[in-house]
């Protein structure tokens, strides 16, 4: 959905600091399984992934993680309330339509919530679209037509979303590439990571 | 690449049960013989032995061939045998024959000591609980105390189920593909209608047929018939056939003027030409009775309570008679007690049949799957 390679992954340093040892992890949208078989490493979890892609959910079963194919589209019906400690969504929420949905479930399947998303408002983006392009960067690699991602937000969108649903923030990491932004995160991060509950 | 090839001539093997077998019905089987065939070696510790449950109309001859006949090719021979997915290499296969089978295990085909004549309708129902207890009687001899894996479709994914349940110390992993924990009313009817074709058919006499000469064909054919629609979907059968005509025009008469109509025919006569019309009628009973929630008051999570095994479940979207939703049924009931499974749900046009067939992502998961089972 957006392109970072598994050593740049600096987002799993975030959220495996969030996870405490022997937590249960839902990871929506679990690609090769990477960040899940991090925490198992790191943290002992017992955690299961969900991914719509044939080719992943292969990878993951090569990799002995608990891969689940489904689609995330059709929400976390069957999903018992709470009956995960986290339920991660890592860089895949601006790639399903139903955010809204998605994360009111996500909140009801979890204890807390953690999201990572590129951030549409940074400043390089907003330069692009100023020069009259949708922007193209590392951490949104696509075109605009061929491009898997189907919601463009900002953080300031998110946050609002979050007030209007009564979802609280409890924490938010923000990144330019590996570098952390405190100041004005929604103009100079490209990538943000928030840990929800509610 | 990896290259696979078949596991070449096989052999059945037979294997005689003096023990009385208590069934899950009341009836008690006296002594009892199992027809199985094995593929690969067992290992030191025997810790390599994979079990592959049949479904409705299969046998235990999973793979290979016999000498006799090269046209002889296992049900399952796609998935079994040097370097295929289920490695012989790696892996000691057993194929069984379950009772009340026609292939050569006890059955209603087989002599009734008490009575020195076929067992016919006096067979005992059995139950997928029954299949399971003689696997385990068998596994016993063969050495294996606890199975690396038992994996079937369909039906035999009951069974394979069935034996992470009530043996949950004697298996590490339960592979359950394009099956459901428990019929639905609709699976129940279209095998009620099945049985109608066998139980009214005039040559049936009461399951006593093979004393009068005759087979219940007629009964058998529409069985088969019915129960191949259901195998197949509404795409795979309008890709195979779709209203292509037979003699390229309607000829407006009821022999064949539709290719479906043709090939129903085919299976069905194919099909009442070997098998055995009492076996047809206890399995689709084994079928019905499957309910691992019965004794739980129909709570599948407790139910499963048990299961100490890992899972692999698989479904086919095409499938209707045991859709996705009915696997994800077993996924959530799994996942509720903590159970470490793997599902993929994958696309394959074949409808039911699916799980026989060598699909791409189908055979890359089950190799995937199996590469990480430790023997």
């Amino acid at each position: 959905m957006v392109n970072l390679t598994q050593d740049s992954r600096f987002d799993f340093d975030i959220i495996t600091r969030w996870i405490t040892p022997g937590e249960r992890v839902l990871d929506l949208g679990c690609g090769d399984g990477d960040l899940l078989a991090h925490l198992i490493a790191e943290r002992g979890v017992k955690g299961y992934g969900i991914e719509r892609d044939v080719e992943r959910v292969v990878a993951c079963i090569q990799a002995g993680i608990n891969v689940l194919q489904i689609d995330l589209e059709q929400g976390l019906a069957g999903f018992e309330d709470a009956q995960f400690d986290h339920v991660i969504m890592s860089l895949s929420l601006q790639a399903v339509h139903n955010t809204d949905g998605i994360l009111t479930e996500m909140l009801r399947v979890g204890r807390e919530a953690v999201v990572s998303f590129p951030n549409f408002g940074y400043w390089r983006h907003r330069v692009s679209i100023a020069e009259g392009h949708m922007p193209v960067s590392d951490i949104l690699p696509y075109e605009w037509y061929n491009t898997p991602n189907v919601r463009f937000f900002t953080m300031a969108d998110f946050e609002l979303l979050c007030q209007k649903r009564g979802i609280s923030i409890l924490q938010r990491v923000a990144f330019d590439e590996d570098r952390e932004i405190t100041t004005d995160p929604n103009n100079y991060a490209s990538v943000a990571i928030y840990r929800l509950g509610r | 690449m990896t290259t696979s090839a078949s596991i070449g001539v096989v052999a059945p093997q037979r294997a005689r049960f003096d023990t009385p077998l208590a069934m899950k019905s009341g009836g008690v089987l006296p002594a009892y013989d199992l027809v199985y065939e094995t593929y690969g070696t067992l290992n030191s510790d025997a810790s390599n032995a994979v079990l592959v449950c049949h479904a409705l109309s299969g046998s235990h001859h999973v793979a290979g061939v016999y000498a006799d006949d090269p046209k002889s090719v296992g049900w399952w021979d796609n998935l079994v045998g040097p370097g295929k997915p289920l490695d012989t290499n790696k892996f000691f296969v057993i194929g069984i024959n379950n009772l009340g089978g026609c292939y050569g295990s006890s059955g209603p085909k087989s002599i009734n000591p008490a009575t020195n004549k076929p067992w016919g309708a006096d067979f005992p129902f059995v139950t997928v609980e029954d299949w399971v207890d003689s696997h385990a009687r068998l596994a016993d001899r063969l050495g294996i105390r606890q199975f690396a894996a038992v994996l079937g479709g369909s039906l035999g994914g009951m069974q394979a189920l069935d034996w992470t349940l009530r043996y949950a110390d004697r298996v590490r992993h339960g592979m359950i593909i394009a099956a459901a924990p428990k019929l639905s009313a609709e699976n129940i009817a279209f095998n009620e209608v099945a049985r109608q074709a066998i139980l009214t058919d005039p040559e049936f006499h009461g399951g006593n047929y093979y004393e009068h000469g005759v087979v219940p064909v007629s009964g058998l054919r529409l069985a088969r018939m019915l129960g191949h629609i259901t195998y197949l979907s509404d795409d795979a059968m309008a890709e195979k056939f779709g209203r292509r005509l037979r003699h390229g025009e309607h000829k407006f008469h009821f022999g064949v003027d539709f290719e479906i109509e043709s090939y129903l025919h085919y299976q069905g006569d194919k099909f009442a030409g070997f098998f055995d019309a009492n076996t047809y009628l206890l399995t689709t009973k084994a079928l019905d009775y499957f309910d691992p929630a019965y004794d739980y008051d129909g709570n599948l999570q407790e139910a499963f309570g048990r299961a100490k095994a890992k899972f692999f479940i698989t479904s086919f979207t095409t499938d209707w008679r045991f859709p996705p939703a009915r696997s994800r049924e077993l996924l959530f009931a799994l996942m509720h007690n903590g159970r470490d499974v793997a599902y993929s749900e994958l696309e394959c046009a074949a409808g039911h049949d699916s799980f026989l067939l060598d699909d791409t992502h189908y055979h890359a998961a089950l190799r995937a799957y199996f590469s990480n089972i430790e023997v």
